[in-house]
């Protein structure tokens, strides 16, 4: 067994990173297109045969993302002991002329520290979402389809990881985008969750206009879709990208603000609720709203690097910085506990995105992989109580603590870890995008310190809204209809897997004592040029926790006592500012009004127009020349050519039958003497001739 | 050794037995020219044989083939012809008109 001090020596013994690794490393990572491919291969499967098979399909996918969890732990031991920056361009064809200007279009794989930690993320979370998820979807009509495009989910973010140029990122992004759109509007006989799948899909695809011309623009710069080659060129300071950087960095950036919902992309994330809560639970923790952070962390050189993308950073530090704390107010008069996490997702991402806009790559994947644990058990905690009482609402919920004792206690430790208590994981990646914005490393001046006071206002909504719904979901009386009742052992296992991460997950980085996650992420092949704190910053610490028990304090205070309305319950109703956010800051209004109906009008109306006059107009036309030209075939060629010949020749046949058929006479004696006759012609014949 | 004199009468039984097939009216006796013919074929192969020196006395041979085929011939033949007899009182040839369409 090799203990953690061996680990330690073999980190200090390693120089450098290892890009071509040989022995059992270097199998692992050449078969890590394993990764990204066998979750796609059981997608196809479980289409195949999944309805024969005695779990309907779901064992497929669960050996899939059991794979997946186990393959890309093995990679991270093993880039831990030395890091590992691989990766392998496959060609598949080449458009344009051949040793010119063409595209080449290649698929390939990375594996490096940055990758690694999302296959791991994505494996082990998405392990624990399937197994609950067997238990939540048990008795769904369309189980097996269901499990086949939550394969396709999961398997899009891997191909989206493993990216190793643009364009194979893209698809991997598009496929996240269809499969969310699927499994969003999985109920689509109800309507409101088919507006909510297309709200999702459309809003991010607005957002993917930002990617598709970021991609352009740097692909057509550098002459290569190769992320290591744009890399390079930023290295190399190339002046032909340096001067479309802030444009090719904005333009990214808007791509990852409609997948990582900030605002004001964000509307689109709430609203995905709609979807099976074992789908909410893996899109806000480990597949989907973190693809576009990890984007931001695979381009970190194009924005640390001065002279590039480095002012799209006070973009992105003000959006993250508004995100988080104006989604988290919402999470506070939320009645849907989904609802509430939803908010608080997107909150969270708020952090995220600010840390990579402060410049902390480190921290802002750090709060990604702690809070993909703690948001994912969160959901799944949240699915089961729906589960038992029947109902999304916190008004149905109540006194669930006594019925349902593993939710509690699990929704519990991931409360406390997603409000930033020491010592759950919650806190330490909280603290050092704290940090990491008190540093101001890149000099973003008021804005990194605006951002770090909404930040540490961030972390006392985010406790407030998590002990609003603690208290309303499971203190106080029931109120529900249904008999609530604890889930079974296939639900609540994967709740205390998940919950063990919780609280464990932040312990792989505490500043000054044990950095080996700074190690894992350091190994890449363009570094990131990222700030990261040394040494555990007691003020900013202490300034956040103070926050978060002041806003737990206040949580309590206002929820403990039990309210039998809604009005009573939300006490904080505060004028002017309450019914802004109960319309959500009038962004859905906004865009209804001034987006959607003005083009769905005129739009639609011209579509149909066309549907009517030209679709219809050809089809009806092509019908009409069709018939026209049958009925021509069949009166000239068919009745007159055709027919004809095979009547005559029947008649024909009839009428030499009737002419021979005099013939047979039945006269034995008459066909005697015609063979006989036959004979004697046959010698004759055969005397003349011979 | 000459063989035009079994020729001669091979031919001759030939055409005897060609006569009565063709001629005859009663079935029994179509039966028997047919048996002359066979006879007349007989002598052919036996007079060709023994012209041409054959050691396995082929031509005596198939005659006895011939025999034995004729006889089992004669044998269904009969056959039929007994069983027409029942059924319509007649054995002759020309009221036979089953194989007519």
């Amino acid at each position: 067994m090799v203990s953690l001090a061996t680990l330690a020596a073999a980190i200090e013994v390693g120089v450098g990173v290892e890009t071509d690794p040989r022995g059992f490393v270097g199998v692992l990572v050449h078969g890590a297109w394993l990764i990204p491919v066998l979750p796609l291969v059981a997608m196809v499967l479980i289409i195949a045969v999944g309805k024969r098979l005695p779990a309907r399909g779901w064992e497929l996918a669960e050996a899939a993302m059991a794979f997946v969890a186990v393959y890309s732990v093995a990679l991270l031991v093993a880039n831990w002991i030395d890091p590992i920056a691989y990766e392998q361009h496959v060609e598949l064809s080449q458009i344009g002329s051949v040793g010119g200007a063409g595209l080449v279009v290649e698929w390939g794989w990375v594996v490096d520290g940055l990758s690694i930690l999302m296959f791991t993320v994505v494996g082990i979370v998405g392990f624990f979402v399937f197994t609950y998820a067997k238990g939540y979807m048990e008795g769904d009509e369309r189980f097996t389809f269901f499990f086949s495009a939550f394969c396709l989910f999961a398997g899009g973010m891997l191909v989206l990881v493993a990216a190793p140029n643009l364009v194979q990122f893209i698809v991997g992004w598009e496929m996240v985008g269809v499969a969310s759109y699927l499994l969003i509007g999985h109920w689509w006989e109800d309507h409101a969750n088919n507006a909510a799948a297309i709200k999702a899909f459309i809003t991010n695809k607005i957002a993917d206009i930002g990617l598709i011309v970021g991609v352009i623009i740097a692909g057509a710069t550098v002459g290569s879709f190769r992320i290591t080659n744009v890399l390079d060129a930023v290295e190399g300071a190339d002046s032909a990208l340096a001067d479309v950087a802030f444009w090719v960095g904005l333009a990214l950036f808007i791509g990852a603000m409609g997948k990582s919902a900030q605002m004001p992309f964000h509307v689109w994330l709430p609203d995905a609720m709609a979807g099976p809560t074992p789908v909410s639970s893996l899109m806000h923790a480990a597949t989907m709203v973190t693809a576009g952070v990890y984007l931001l962390g695979r381009m970190m050189p194009l924005y640390n690097t001065a002279g590039f993308a480095d002012d799209v950073k006070l973009i992105i530090v003000l959006v993250g910085g508004f995100t988080l704390f104006f989604a988290g107010l919402l999470a506070l008069v939320q009645d849907d506990i989904k609802k509430v996490l939803a908010y608080s997702t997107v909150s969270q991402l708020g952090y995220m995105t600010a840390a990579m806009g402060a410049g902390a790559y480190t921290a802002g994947l750090f709060h990604l992989f702690t809070h993909a644990f703690f948001k994912g058990l969160l959901f799944l905690a949240a699915g089961s109580m729906i589960h038992a009482v029947r109902s999304n609402n916190m008004s149905d919920m109540g006194g669930l603590r006594r019925q349902m004792p593993y939710t509690f206690w699990t929704f519990l430790i991931g409360s406390l870890a997603l409000a930033g208590i020491v010592p759950l994981a919650g806190f330490w990646s909280k603290d050092e995008i704290l940090a990491s914005l008190s540093e101001d490393a890149f000099g973003l001046g008021a804005a990194a310190d605006l951002v770090l006071v909404l930040a540490i206002a961030g972390a006392f909504v985010t406790a407030f809204y998590m002990a609003r719904a603690v208290y309303l979901s499971f203190f106080g009386s029931y109120k529900g209809k249904a008999e609530p009742h604890e889930s079974p052992a296939v639900m609540t296992y994967p709740l205390v897997g998940l919950a063990a991460f919780s609280v464990i997950a932040g312990w792989v980085n505490v500043p000054g004592a044990f950095t080996a996650f700074t190690d894992w992420l350091g190994a890449r092949a363009h570094a990131a040029l990222d700030h990261h704190a040394a040494t555990l910053d007691l003020g900013v610490a202490a300034a956040g926790t103070l926050a978060a028990l002041i806003g737990i304090g206040a949580g309590t205070a206002l929820f403990r006592r039990d309210a039998a309305t809604q009005a009573q319950r939300d006490r904080l109703r505060v004028p002017l500012l309450y019914p802004v956010l109960r319309r959500k800051y009038y962004f859905d209004d906004l865009y209804m009004h001034g987006l959607v109906n003005p083009i769905k009008g005129p739009v639609a109306r011209a579509v149909n127009w066309t549907n009517d006059v030209i679709i219809d107009g050809v089809v009806n036309g092509a019908g009409a020349l069709a018939r026209q030209l049958s009925r021509l075939v069949y009166a000239g060629l068919d009745q007159l050519g055709i027919d004809r010949i095979f009547n005559a020749a029947a008649a024909a046949t009839g009428e030499a039958g009737s002419a021979l058929r005099r013939v047979q006479t039945g006269k034995v004696q008459q066909y005697a003497g015609a063979l006989f006759a036959g004979a004697v012609l046959l010698v004759v014949g055969f005397l003349i001739f011979s | 050794m000459i063989v035009n004199q079994f020729l001669v009468l091979a031919a001759l039984l030939f055409s005897i037995g060609i006569y009565g097939v063709l001629a005859r009216r009663n079935a029994v006796l179509v039966l028997l020219s047919i048996e002359l013919m066979l006879a007349a074929v007989n002598i052919n192969l036996v007079a060709f044989g023994s012209y041409i020196g054959d050691v396995f006395a082929s031509g005596q041979v198939f005659a006895l083939f011939v025999i034995t085929v004729a006889a089992a011939e004669v044998g269904i033949g009969l056959g039929i012809i007994v069983l027409i007899f029942r059924n319509r009182s007649s054995a002759n040839v020309d009221e036979l008109d089953l194989m007519k369409w």
